[in-house]
């Protein structure tokens, strides 16, 4: 018979070292009130309630279900509920290849979401073009839309993409509130034809 | 009456003259080389009078090295009642790749002529519609002819000595 391996010494559940609190941001407290930066307050707003629009053409999307499914559970990063409308989102995921064809599509779908607005690209596919280097697929989808964070894997395990979601909730909670109208952002959005 | 492959090959032999037909036999399914300008009229024949009415694919294929018939294009028919297959290969040179239109004769050739178009740059004379389907419209070449590499031309972030090319 096969020897049962598993669970047999299981940890003591300790609720105080494996949940994972927000940090206050810096700032002043006193009796019954805290003081800080209004930007700290919005990045820590944004960053705790993302709502991905997921672009799923192929494989990796498969991965992302299962990052959406209950085992992995983004929805415990403050990412619940999924928006199909770019109007309404703040977070594009692009998983999966994406044809020449499609980069038309990808490009009017990140026009249409409203400021501020993150791209997460997942896998070899969407960063690079992975394994499809061919006429018909296009070579990373940073050659039409500005990408924030690259999850490399092909594809990434669901693991990866949390932790992309992180890195990207990293930078939603340090960025400043007027990066947006800066000379650097508006440059960025300048190469890719982008008002 | 269940026409077999030899008959047929009798009959297309008699009416077009052994000369001009090459047949292969490769498995059970009968292949047929024709000039091209006979395309259409072979396959009028067999739609005609021995109920092929069915086009399974229609497709080409490079031959680089068969100078003056570079492009072979490729029909494969069927008669779907008594379960016959037949196929026909036209070869065209590649400076002149005109070659008549099926659509008259089978609606399904419309997509897969300009399929073939895309791809091979097939001129089919009579197509209504003959421009990209699958690819960008701005392609300026034909990506499986084999002068093309596979990898896209476009890039220049890939050092030949990482990727083993
Ligand atoms: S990176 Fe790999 S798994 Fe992901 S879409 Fe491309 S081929 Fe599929």
């Amino acid at each position: 018979m096969r020897p049962v391996r598993f669970n047999i010494n299981k940890k003591p559940v300790n609720l105080t070292d494996s949940v994972m609190m927000a940090d206050m941001p810096p700032g002043h407290s006193g009796e019954g009130f805290f003081a800080t930066q209004l930007s700290h307050v919005v990045g820590l707003a944004r960053k705790n309630s993302i709502w991905p629009l997921p672009f799923a053409t192929s494989c990796c999307g498969i991965e992302f279900m299962a990052t959406m499914a209950s085992h992995y559970d983004l929805a415990r990063f403050g990412s619940e509920r999924l928006g199909f409308s770019p109007r309404q989102c703040d977070l594009l995921m692009v998983m999966g290849t994406i044809s020449k064809k499609m980069a038309p599509v990808l490009k009017q779908v990140y026009l249409q979401m409203a400021e501020p607005r993150w791209v997460l690209s997942v896998g070899a596919c969407a960063s690079s073009g992975g394994i499809f280097d061919t006429y018909s697929v296009l070579q990373g989808i940073d050659q039409v839309i500005p990408v924030d964070v690259y999850v490399p894997g092909c594809p990434p395990r669901p693991e990866g993409i949390i932790d992309g979601i992180l890195k990207i909730q990293n930078i939603i909670q340090n960025e400043d509130v007027r990066r947006r109208s800066s000379p650097v952002y508006q440059k960025l959005m300048q190469e890719y034809n982008i008002q | 009456m269940v026409i077999t492959n030899d008959e047929l090959q009798k009959q297309l032999e008699e009416k077009f003259g052994a000369d001009i037909l090459t047949f292969v036999k490769p498995s059970d399914r009968l292949s047929c080389i024709a000039p091209k300008s006979y395309n259409l009229k072979i396959l009028q024949l067999l739609f005609d009078h021995y109920n092929f009415k069915f086009l399974n694919d229609l497709t080409a294929v490079h031959y680089p090295d068969n100078i003056g018939g570079e492009l072979a294009v490729v029909y494969h028919i069927s008669n779907l009642q008594d379960k016959v297959y037949f196929r026909l290969t036209v070869f065209t040179s590649i400076g002149e790749p005109d070659v008549f239109t099926a659509t008259q004769l089978f609606s399904a050739a419309n997509w897969m002529e300009r399929e073939t178009y895309d791809f091979f740059g097939v001129q089919f004379i009579g197509h209504p519609n003959l421009k990209r389907i699958l690819n960008v419209e701005e392609m300026t070449y034909y990506p499986m002819r084999k002068e093309y590499p596979l990898e896209d031309q476009t890039r220049k972030d890939k050092d030949d000595q990482m990727f083993g090319r």
